[in-house]
């Protein structure tokens, strides 16, 4: 197919944007390979979607450059809009209309015939699982099936390109599950997607790299292996009976796994990381031994995990600093709007 | 909630992603070549069309607001300005036609700054279209609108007794350049709601400008009576030589003048407003 080119999808180099006093990009590089998922993990307010809305031609970047199939975003907006698509954050049909007239509009300002759109549309909400309520406002769908609706509406033309802003945040686990399946089946066809997201599970399930965003730049880069091997494959979480010996299970524990061990807030918790080279096996052997010495130094644990590595865990081991603060800088984003 | 305690009522039918139907509806078919610009401000005109299908309320302001106006002023100042409310409204009618549809054009920068708020509105300026298409369907929406507005108003003016002397078709030519006018007025108002932060703000800014606008004008009274510097304003501003030229496309003697600069102003509007909107559009 000569309109999928073989260059990369998106070049961004050194995109900076800010709202009022906050810089929302600050230096953001990025290279996403043409035909892949390609995650762009963060915290709220990390620069996300002011990322995607640079990219989708929506904002125009205070300095940088990007390009989207060779295309530059500000000075040929028209050929990226030619080959790419978005799905915001927030639904992005309108909701008053209906699921047919969403897509026919959609599909007759992308060219097609009123009789060909129909039957696009159609077969759209068919394959999404729609026709029910394809004649029902999308203001009364629920919130799986709005998901479905907007993604449906932006693969209406088969772009290239799919941008895809926190396609599961706030839905229940079998819609975000419909949604994983939609993202494979979407990127088998040859569409490149960026998928954004809060959760490092999702970027592991779907996508081929990841870059962690954080202060508006990227922090990490790799394939979802290299970035949990260089925070842990697995973090321990340690619920003690006795608050009192929890000097000496830190003790035990750094012993056993090698590895620092973190106090919790909570008195009788204790986290560390373990598996430092990426599998899981090693994991849950280093994993089994502490636990093991611990039980022979007559400590008694109450509760014992052996997760992940959450989001952040990641972002602690990436920045020294927890993701959380992020939700201020979220409303410094809203103000400054 | 799983699927085996659905046993009563509509069970929801659980939707699983079939690769084959997916399938279908990914292969990439030719791309359609683009939509010419008239074609997609239409087709933005019809979504403007489906959603007053789907929330009539919103007719509101076009039905019931013109008939109070009318018949508020017409019998408040018929008797004290004319012989009869009768005889005032032959005078009167051109002009709160003008008002009352002049005032709703503010409408159009409500909605739009409501619009832009929502998600659609991205996914809108992603769209490999002509640019102002979404604005120009969205105006094409209102101007039937208008249209509504100056039928419902020329009814309640037929039946209190209004009688044109241009007959039909000087009534129709006057509800043309009445529209013509608000189309470009409208521009106004798609500035002031990509500028301003919410609702509220527009519909402030609207009334101080539209207040002045209609009530400082040749609308209500014959400006002769008004002190020098009034008339100064009255004579420029362009409300007046809308009304001028729809009271006398109506009355059956056009008025080449007026008409000719209330054009002007509305080709001022397209081109200043429409330019200022779409610069600000662009960079949002």
């Amino acid at each position: 197919m000569s309109r999928r080119t073989t260059g990369p999808a998106i070049e961004a180099d050194g995109l900076t944007r800010s709202f009022g006093e906050t810089r929302a990009l600050d230096g953001l590089d990025l290279r996403v390979p043409a035909g892949t998922v390609y995650g762009l993990l963060g915290p709220n307010g990390a620069g996300k979607t002011t990322a995607v809305r640079v990219l989708a031609t929506l904002l125009r970047p205070d300095a940088g450059l990007a390009r989207v199939f060779g295309h530059d975003v500000v000075s040929e907006a028209d050929a990226v809009r030619a080959r790419v698509s978005l799905t915001g954050q927030y639904a992005s049909v309108d909701e008053d209309l209906t699921g047919t007239e969403n897509l026919v509009l959609l599909g007759r300002l992308l060219g097609l015939r009123k009789p060909a759109a129909r039957e696009r549309a159609e077969s759209l909400l068919a394959a999404f699982g729609l026709t029910e309520a394809a004649d029902r406002q999308v203001k009364k769908y629920s919130g799986g099936m709005r998901r479905r609706i907007d993604i449906a509406a932006s693969i209406l033309s088969t772009p290239d390109l799919l941008f895809l802003d926190e396609p599961t945040t706030g839905l229940d686990p079998r819609s975000r599950n419909q949604v994983w399946e939609i993202v494979r089946a979407v990127v088998a066809h040859g569409t490149t997607v960026l998928l954004t997201t809060q959760y490092l599970d999702e970027a592991d399930q779907l996508a081929g790299r990841i870059a962690v965003v954080d202060h508006g730049r990227v922090i990490a880069e790799g394939t979802p292996g290299e970035l949990k091997s260089s925070v842990g494959s697995g973090t321990v979480h340690l619920r003690l009976r006795d608050p009192g010996r929890r000097p000496e299970a830190e003790q035990v524990l750094r012993l056993a796994l090698g590895v620092p061990v973190q106090l919790e807030p909570d008195p009788v918790a204790l986290t560390a990381r373990v598996g430092g080279d990426g599998t899981d096996l090693d994991a849950s052997e280093q994993a089994a031994r502490a636990l093991g010495d611990l039980a022979r130094a007559g400590i008694v644990v109450d509760d014992f995990s052996l997760g992940q590595p959450s989001l952040d865990e990641v972002f602690l081991a990436l920045t020294d600093h927890p993701a959380v603060t992020a939700d201020e800088r979220d409303e410094q984003l809203e103000a400054a709007r | 909630m799983s699927d085996t305690a659905t046993t009563t009522g509509r069970a929801p039918s659980v939707y699983v992603p079939s690769t084959d139907a997916l399938a279908t509806v990914l292969a990439p078919g030719a791309r359609p070549p683009r939509p010419n610009a008239l074609s997609a401000s239409l087709t933005f005109g019809w979504r403007a069309m489906l959603k007053i299908k789907h929330v009539p309320e919103q007719l509101f302001d076009v039905t019931a607001f013109p008939i109070i106006m009318v018949l508020m002023f017409t019998y408040l100042f018929g008797g004290a300005l004319a012989d009869s409310p009768r005889d005032y409204l032959q005078f009167f009618l051109p002009g709160i036609m003008v008002t009352s549809v002049v005032m709703i054009t503010m409408y159009t920068g409500v909605g739009l700054n409501a619009d832009i708020e929502k998600g659609v509105f991205d996914r809108i300026r992603t769209l490999p279209v002509w640019r102002p298409a979404a604005l120009v369907g969205m105006i094409f929406g209102d101007v039937l609108r208008y249209v509504l507005a100056a039928l419902v108003i020329l009814g309640v003016g037929l039946a209190l007794g209004f009688r044109p002397g241009g007959g039909v078709i000087g009534v129709l030519a006057g509800i043309g350049l009445l529209v013509v006018f608000s189309f470009a007025f409208s521009w106004v108002w798609t500035f002031f709601g990509l500028i301003l932060r919410s609702e509220k703000s527009v519909m402030g800014v609207s009334m101080m400008v539209l207040f002045p606008l209609t009530f400082l004008s040749n609308v209500f009274v014959d400006p002769g009576t008004m002190p020098g510097w009034l008339q100064a304003f009255v004579k420029v501003n362009p409300v007046t030589q809308l009304v001028a030229s729809v009271r006398a496309a109506m009355s059956g003697a056009p008025d080449a003048s007026s008409t000719m600069w209330m054009l002007l102003w509305s080709a001022g509007f397209v081109v200043v407003f429409g330019t200022l909107t779409m610069y600000r559009y662009n960079r949002r």
